[in-house]
């Protein structure tokens, strides 16, 4: 992958087949550091899956025997002098009894600088693509950066639209499309 | 700037169409691989040509585009799926944003299979 944003689409995307239906992604650049987290309300995992995630042959589906998402992410960042760092709470504490505060994060950082890191490419049409895909989540999107932010939050999008009209209307897209990329070139 | 504003007014001149839209068992479904091996070999700029170009060709009504994960068949990759009533599932792989130009114009407008495209046409 080329471009940092289709990281941020494939991790994301984890969140999402988690059963999240709250997500948060973040980016933050400053100074020499790019720091990438998603946070989520998802079923979680045990420590035992965390500790396989780095390991390629590990995945929970069926169709193929590979899951390369979280070891890609975890090689750039290494490659760039940073590192990822997964935390989980899963759904059923270790005695079956259920867990509130199930979910999961993923941090990573990445040397912004570093001649091995790649393009950040193109942030809005990667969260436009989420929302198509799963327009009933709360996706929060904030990205920082020296001399401003550009912030999309569904929750507040779905208030004044009603439960009617779903996020991924190609009308509402469009729409979410133009916000961000306002918002970018505002502050370039 | 984009307002909300702006957002309302798509919402009120939404609320009609939704209400217009309704089930009548010829729907066609277009279907996107967006796993880790999709997303790599470009499947996020096909998706965007299927949405956008579905709505630009007035199809929007009957026609929806969604995305699944991986089907297995990662080395075709980007793959898209047309679902449609009382018809075979067609497979294109290997797609790219101008194919799916096409496949909207023959397949899903005109109801021709854009058979260089398909799974058959692969050599495996």
């Amino acid at each position: 992958m080329d471009e940092f944003s289709l990281y941020v689409l494939d991790i994301t995307m984890n969140s999402v087949r988690a059963g999240a239906d709250t997500i948060l992604i973040s980016l933050m650049e400053e100074g020499d550091w790019l720091t990438f987290s998603v946070t989520d309300n998802g079923c979680g995992m045990s420590k035992e899956q965390v500790e396989k995630l780095s390991n390629p042959f590990f995945t929970t589906r069926k169709t193929r025997k590979v899951g390369l998402g979280v070891p890609f992410l975890t090689m750039l960042a290494e490659m760039t002098g940073g590192g990822v760092k997964i935390t989980s709470v899963p759904e059923k504490n270790e005695d079956g009894s259920e867990n509130p505060d199930h979910g999961t994060v993923i941090r990573g950082t990445f040397g912004r600088n570093h001649i091995d890191f790649i393009p950040l490419g193109d942030m809005v049409e990667t969260v436009k693509t989420l929302i198509q895909g799963a327009p009933n989540v709360n996706f929060s999107y904030v990205h920082t950066f020296p001399g401003g932010n550009v912030e999309l939050h569904c929750a507040e999008l779905r208030a004044m639209l009603g439960e009617e009209i779903s996020l991924a209307e190609p009308e509402i897209l469009s729409w979410i499309g133009g916000y961000l990329q306002e918002q970018y070139e505002g502050e370039a | 700037m984009k307002s909300l504003e702006e957002l309302m007014a798509i919402k009120a001149k939404m609320a009609d169409k939704v209400a217009v839209r309704q089930a009548d068992g010829n729907e066609i479904r277009i279907v996107v691989g967006m796993a880790t091996c999709g997303i790599a070999a470009g499947a996020r700029p096909v998706l965007n040509a299927f949405v956008e170009g579905v709505t630009a060709a007035g199809l929007a009504e009957n026609v929806t585009v969604t995305q699944t994960g991986c089907i297995g068949i990662c080395q075709y990759e980007p793959v898209v799926e047309i679902y449609q009533k009382d018809k075979e599932k067609v497979t294109y792989v290997k797609m790219t944003a101008e194919k799916a130009q096409e496949v909207i114009e023959k397949h899903i407008k005109g109801g021709a299979v854009v058979s260089d495209y398909t799974i058959g046409a692969a050599k495996i």
